[in-house]
């Protein structure tokens, strides 16, 4: 039988921080997300990767959702993924929450890759380097960006190159 | 995480500007790369080299910070080259699958060097 500990740790994120959204926090948290990775089994490539996706994803709602305010809030939550029941392999769960203004998830696009401007790869590049990506409403107020990547997986970029 | 300064180096070497930019490129300091751009392209020398054997990390921010100044220097007789970049740097690059759209050198003799 599980300890009550146990059962929480299933739900309950592993590390919770609030950080404001003022850019100069970001290699903070690329740093904290990289090593927290390495030590859950990822190697180089991952580490940077995932610290790449969670930078990619503060940048985007520090720009787009807060329109560049620098004392909004934004939520990192962490989990280590388990092996999964159906053979998936142990990796990581990030989830990003904000308080910004709401929009439809499937109007969260990048650009075309084609159409060379500053600007706009931020969601393909998370899309590109994690194996699960999924932006929803928060109850309320604000968005939730779901982030998960498994090691071993390999990434979009890869798998359309091989 | 390298070294990284407040200020971005700058070199004129034979007709070049030489910037060399070091740490993180990120949304934190990419506008420090633009402003150094900026400022080297009102010289209107034959060619800017960004050499980034210094820089460690670069984010979206970064990227779009020289595909504004690549498209601000085309046509005006300035070239911008890329140079040293690492492992790291050069997978952004090639997420983007910008690694085309720039000139990209080994290393800082060979951007300086012909076209």
């Amino acid at each position: 039988m599980k300890t009550r500990r146990a059962q929480a740790l299933q739900t309950e994120p592993h590390i919770h921080l609030r950080v404001c959204s003022d850019p100069l926090y970001l290699s903070g948290v690329r740093d904290m997300v990289g090593a927290v990775a390495r030590r859950l089994g990822f190697d180089d490539l991952g580490c940077s990767q995932i610290a790449l996706a969670v930078d990619e994803a503060l940048c985007n709602v520090i720009r787009h959702g807060y329109e560049s305010a620098a004392d909004r809030p934004i939520w990192i939550s962490l989990w280590p993924e388990a092996l999964g029941a159906e053979g998936a392999s142990p990796g990581i769960t990030l989830l990003i929450e904000d308080e910004a203004k709401q929009i439809e998830p499937d109007q969260i696009k990048g650009r075309e890759l084609e159409d060379i401007r500053p600007g706009g790869l931020g969601v393909h590049i998370i899309r590109e380097v994690m194996d699960e990506v999924e932006f929803a409403k928060r109850e309320r107020v604000g968005m939730r960006l779901r982030l998960v990547k498994r090691i071993g997986e390999r990434p979009a970029e890869e798998r359309a190159g091989a | 995480m390298s070294q990284e300064s407040d200020t971005i180096a700058r070199e004129d070497r034979d007709g070049a500007v030489v910037l060399s930019p070091s740490g993180d490129i990120d949304m934190s300091r990419s506008p420090l790369l633009r402003e150094a751009i900026t400022k080297a392209r009102g010289d209107k020398p034959a060619r800017i080299v960004v050499d980034l054997v210094d820089v460690g990390y670069m984010d979206s921010s970064g990227l779009a910070t020289l595909v504004e100044a690549m498209k601000l220097v085309r046509g005006t007789g300035t070239a911008l080259v890329l140079c040293a970049m690492n492992e790291r740097v050069r997978a952004i690059f090639e997420i983007a699958r910008l690694e085309q759209y720039f000139t990209i050198r080994a290393d800082l003799e060979a951007a300086l060097g012909g076209d």
